[in-house]
């Protein structure tokens, strides 16, 4: 063959091979026509509302008012007189310039797309920004929801909406640039219900990119689905009731209904500002290098050593052993001694039964109590008798998460056999190396919620629901586990003996010894037990759980407050005054009343300032 | 006058009008906005592209009407020269445009050597392999060919326009017609397919094509190609399915490199072929083993060219392509939204100025190089398959009309224009397609943009100049 030819048919092979590919593209493939369409059609994302969030009684604890974030179309965008569009929204011309440099920079990249200018302008600056839009081509406004909070109360519980970034992206698909997600509290537990789902316009544009109409007449738009609403358990009034109580002391105060596990109220002190919420992100910054933590949720988070408190655990398992029973006696004279060290305890008669011990708070008596314990005959080695006293104390719930609904529960801290072995060598620690366990101190740490847990417990002689947070409704069905009994492993009859107990220190006559008569309210029947927990940074931790009334008990309330001092000073007041309130409906003390909300206990934490 | 119009290859001259009017009409459609909707306003692309059109017809008129075509072939020399010390000084001189430095400003007017490097070395090849005792077979001579090319090649390198470069490959087609062996073509091609078979599947299936392709050349030569399929097709079978076999049994060799068995295995069977094909029949193995070692070295040294000579734009758009990578946002946006202009346009396009894909930008250098977009968007099938038969129209009626040229310099001229049109032709309506890596060079006649029009201009009207005068010599 001749070379001219050779080169002809090679030359015209390779643009038979272009044509091929061009029928490829033109007529076979359909992808190509599809990716054009979203080229040329405008898909106008339609929000959802955000579902509610309702209080048991039906008070909209969670609300949404209308905001407008104004849009911008860079490549439609005009000469416009950005002094205008300032005084609008109150910006600086600095930030729209900068926004205009940003999208010169990426037009590649933004093509013909719509991006967010401004987020969450109120309602009367869109009204003056609609009346003026003409002048700002290129500029449109998105009606968007944002949060609004009418009951002023449980900013932690509740949590707050953000936009969702990329790295959130990145994760969970679904979720586009410009969408809104909860980021903590139930706004997070609860995201699934609330959200609702996203619908959308699609728009024509024509050849110069303007708007023509919608597609036939919206057809093929698909409308928003408003998000559900979720009844939480919590009792509006009791939740912002005790937030006042809780007003400048740093800690937490728990209450739940026992016979449901219903959480009452939720309170971690200091918390979040509920009217920053909102717009947390304009705010974070002060939030953050706040030294009080106020995002740091301590009602579900901090593992505090229970204290006295937790006597009750330990006398319920000495009972259940067999160790002791409700007339065992011992003797204190101001602490238990062991070795050349003492434990110490305060004044009171001695000795003393199950009941008294318990009135009075005896560090000696659960000493004895929980070295009989763990020295039980029926174990053969500490070891063992320590494993099942751990059993029958996560039994409790102590120890590990409950399995509430609330996203960033945390487990608390319970020591092992290998905890000691590390720190006295295997095998060679007795009860009495351990013996602070027995009054609620060293290795032990207990959050707020569980230790309200143990009230709810106490009030149920001996089970509980895990607590939760949000009622069963017909969109928003909750889980099983939710439903249950959770016995613990101290038969149920032991508990009466301990409830006597609780019962006398609170409401026995004045001059008796009772810790927590601070906690008396006439006609209440509130049991209760203080709790003094040391605390390495400065002063005691106050601790009280409490039920009431005594017989069918209505509410069970944990308070923990940060170094301040004994705990039937400052933490029994409080929680009975909650109890009054949700009991009672009003406050018979009002002196008390007015004392506890003005004191000032934040002071005495000591604090870390970043500088 | 009638006389010499009469000489004019009038279809060659249809086949520039129109390129020319279709790529104004696209390059109006594709920069289009509402407040400059005149096609002659002279502060858009459009309109400027209507002022080099006018002056290029006028250059036009000029090669065909006042100079005299005898000064190519003495000027061709001194025009070389100058451009390629043209090529060095806008190295240093240029601005920078893309990262390279190709372009000069001149006031307002920015003027790009490379582009009329193509005219001055076509020129320079017809001058001196158009002498009377030029033999591409001769060392000094075809030394002298490789030089005339590469210098301005290695220089267009430098200035970072690798894609210009790259046209000036399409001499081999040149080279072949004047005599090179089919074999340094054949060669070339494998290169290529080995290549990206290399990358894109493994060196070890390059290395089995390569000895099947060997295999069967050397059974056509030596009349024994029964005989060599018979040993040939179960060794490469044995060598393909290795990877596999040894996975699934011996999982502990698993690191074995399949690619250097594959290379001893085949080596050996290449060297016992040398040994029993020896003599008369076998005189073309030295050459056939010479191609299959070089084609191995070849193999072998992919990852390194791809890795380290080649530059990581480049390297992305290979990846690209080969479907390595599928980055849709950075390297394949270009010709992933290309290829949306193009297969939006369907059968019979949207029509004119009703494109949406080359308007906002989608399509970026929708004007310059990815002009072919908008004729696929807005002319569809129909209208791309015009646009591409013309220049296949074009590019044969070159090929045609050298041959029928007396005179070799006017020949190798001839060819050398079709070489360049070919080459920029493939490349860019490729690159668009996604068939071909992104590589920067304008669509001949269509594409905005004053040198590229103009050189291709000058390349095309003095070959017609040249045709035109045939009789005289």
């Amino acid at each position: 063959m001749e070379r001219k030819s050779v080169l002809i048919i090679g030359m015209l092979a390779i643009g038979l091979i272009l044509i091929a590919q061009l029928f490829n593209l033109q007529i076979l493939q359909d992808e190509y026509k599809i990716t054009a369409e979203n080229n040329a059609y405008k898909y106008v994302t339609r929000y959802p509302v955000r579902g509610l969030i309702l209080d048991r009684n039906g008070n909209i604890l969670v609300g949404n008012k209308n905001t407008y974030d104004i849009m911008v179309t860079p490549i439609e965008v005009k000469e416009f007189d950005t002094l205008h569009l300032c005084s609008i929204f109150g910006l600086d011309t600095s930030f729209v310039k900068e926004k205009f440099r940003e999208y010169r920079k990426y037009r590649r990249k933004i093509g013909y797309r719509t991006l967010t200018f401004l987020k969450q302008v109120p309602g009367v600056e869109y009204s003056i920004f609609m009346e003026n839009g003409w002048k700002f081509p290129g500029f449109s406004a998105v009606s968007r929801t944002s949060r609004s909070y009418p009951f002023a109360a449980g900013a932690n519980l509740l949590g707050y909406v953000t936009e969702v970034d990329q790295e959130f992206i990145k994760k969970n698909p679904d979720y586009k640039s410009g969408d809104y997600v909860g980021a903590s509290g139930l706004e997070k537990s609860y995201e699934k219900v609330l959200k609702g789902e996203k619908g959308y316009s699609i728009l024509l544009r024509d050849v110069h990119n303007r708007i023509q109409s919608s597609l036939e007449d919206g057809a093929y738009d698909k409308a928003a689905v408003p998000g559900s609403n979720i009844v939480s358990t919590i009792d509006g009034t009791l939740q912002q009731y005790g937030e006042e109580l809780m007003h400048n002391k740093v800690g937490s105060l728990v209450a739940i209904e026992p016979s449901t596990g219903e959480i009452l109220a939720l309170i971690s002190s200091p918390g979040i500002n509920i009217e920053q919420l909102a717009s947390i992100n304009q705010h974070y910054k002060e939030i953050v290098s706040d030294p009080y933590k106020p995002m740091f949720n301590r009602a579900v988070m901090s593992a505090y050593p229970p204290g006295s408190v937790f006597k009750l655990v330990n006398g319920l398992i000495a009972l259940q052993e067999g160790v002791i029973t409700p007339e065992t006696r011992y003797n204190c004279n101001l602490g238990y001694y062991y070795g050349e060290r003492k434990l110490g305890c305060h004044a009171h008669p001695s000795p003393t039964n199950l009941t008294q011990s318990i009135m009075m708070s005896c560090n000696a008596y659960y000493c004895y109590a929980f070295r009989a314990t763990l020295e039980n005959r029926k174990y053969n080695s500490i070891s063992d008798a320590f494993n099942s006293w751990r059993e029958m104390v996560m039994s409790f719930g102590f120890g590990r998460k409950l399995g509430s609904d609330f996203p960033a529960e945390l487990g608390g801290t319970l020591p092992t056999t290998s905890t000691y072995d590390k720190i006295y060598g295997k095998n060679r620690w007795k009860a009495n190396s351990i013996i602070s366990l027995s009054i609620g101190q060293g290795e032990i740490g207990a959050t707020p919620l569980h230790l309200a847990n143990l009230a709810a417990t106490l009030a149920n002689r001996g089970y509980y629901y895990i607590p939760h947070l949000v009622k069963e409704s017909a969109e928003n069905p909750i889980d099983a586990r939710f439903k249950q009994k959770n016995y613990t492993l101290v038969d149920t009859s032991h508990f009466h003996k301990v409830i006597e107990g609780m019962y006398m220190a609170v409401n026995a006559a004045p001059g008796a010894g009772g810790t927590a008569r601070q906690a008396h309210v006439e006609g209440l029947d509130i049991c209760g037990k203080t709790g003094t927990a040391q605390n390495p940074h400065g002063k005691d931790n106050a601790v009280f759980i409490c039920f009431a009334p005594r017989e069918n008990p209505r509410i069970a309330i944990a308070t923990y407050i940060e170094n301040a001092g004994f705990g039937g000073t400052w933490a029994a007041p409080i929680a009975s005054l909650l109890a009054e309130k949700y009991l009672k409906g009003e406050i018979s003390r009002p002196d008390l009343e007015k004392r506890i909300k003005e004191a000032n206990l934040q002071q005495y934490v000591p604090v870390k300032r970043k500088k | 006058m009638g006389n010499k119009f009469g000489k004019i290859d009038i279809p060659l001259v249809i086949c520039y009008l129109l390129l020319v009017f279709i790529g104004w009409i696209n390059i109006y459609a594709a920069v289009y906005s509402e407040e400059h909707s005149s096609i002659f306003d002279i502060s858009q692309r459009y309109g400027m592209q209507f002022i080099w059109i006018i002056t290029a017809l006028v250059l036009a008129a000029a090669i065909l009407f006042l100079l005299n075509p005898k000064i190519y072939s003495v000027l061709a020399p001194p025009i070389y020269i100058g451009v390629c010390f043209l090529l060095v000084a806008v190295i240093f001189l240029g601005k920078e445009v893309n990262g390279s430095h190709s372009w000069f400003q001149i006031g307002p007017v920015s003027f790009q050597p490379a582009e009329v490097s193509k005219i001055s070395t076509s020129l320079f090849l017809a001058y001196i392999m158009g002498k009377y005792n030029f033999r591409l077979g001769n060392l000094r001579n075809a030394a002298a060919v490789a030089l005339s090319i590469l210098i301005p090649m290695a220089i267009i390198v430098m200035e970072k326009e690798t894609g210009s470069a790259l046209v000036y490959c399409g001499f081999i087609f040149l080279l072949y017609r004047e005599g090179l062996s089919g074999w340094v073509l054949a060669f070339g091609i494998l290169s290529i397919v080995l290549f990206v078979v290399t990358l894109a599947v493994s060196p070890l299936a390059a290395i089995i094509i390569l000895f099947i392709l060997a295999g069967i050349i050397n059974g056509i030569y030596t009349g024994k190609l029964m005989l060599h399929l018979a040993v040939m097709v179960p060794v490469a079978l044995l060598l393909g399915f290795m990877p596999a076999i040894v996975g699934k049994w011996i999982p502990s060799l698993d690191s074995l490199k399949y690619e250097y068995i594959a290379m001893g295995v085949t080596s050996a069977l290449a060297l016992a072929a040398m040994w029993i094909f020896r003599g008369k029949r076998g005189r073309h193995l030295k050459y056939l083993f010479a191609g299959f070692v070089c084609s191995l070295a070849l193999v072998f040294s992919v990852e390194f060219i791809f890795n380290n000579i080649l530059q990581p734009h480049q390297r992305s758009r290979i990846e690209n392509l080969l479907g390595i990578t599928e980055d849709l946002k950075g390297a394949g946006y270009n010709v992933h939204q290309s290829k949306i202009a193009i297969g939006s346009g369907g059968l019979t396009g949207k029509g004119f100025l009703n494109g949406t894909q080359t308007k906002f930008d989608f399509v970026p250098e929708q004007s310059t190089d990815f002009i072919f977009c908008t004729i696929g968007e807005e002319w569809g099938f129909v209208g791309s398959v015009l646009v591409v038969s013309i220049y296949m129209f074009l590019i044969s009626r070159l090929i045609t009309l050298s041959e029928r040229q007396k005179d070799k310099f006017v020949r190798i001229y001839g060819y050398c224009v079709a070489c360049c049109f070919f080459m920029h032709f493939f490349i860019n309506i490729g690159m668009t397609m996604g068939l071909v890596p992104v590589i920067g060079i304008p669509l001949p006649l269509l594409s905005y943009g004053g040198s590229s029009l103009w050189s291709f201009t000058i390349l095309l009207f003095i070959f017609i100049k040249l045709d035109m005068e045939r009789w005289r010599y």
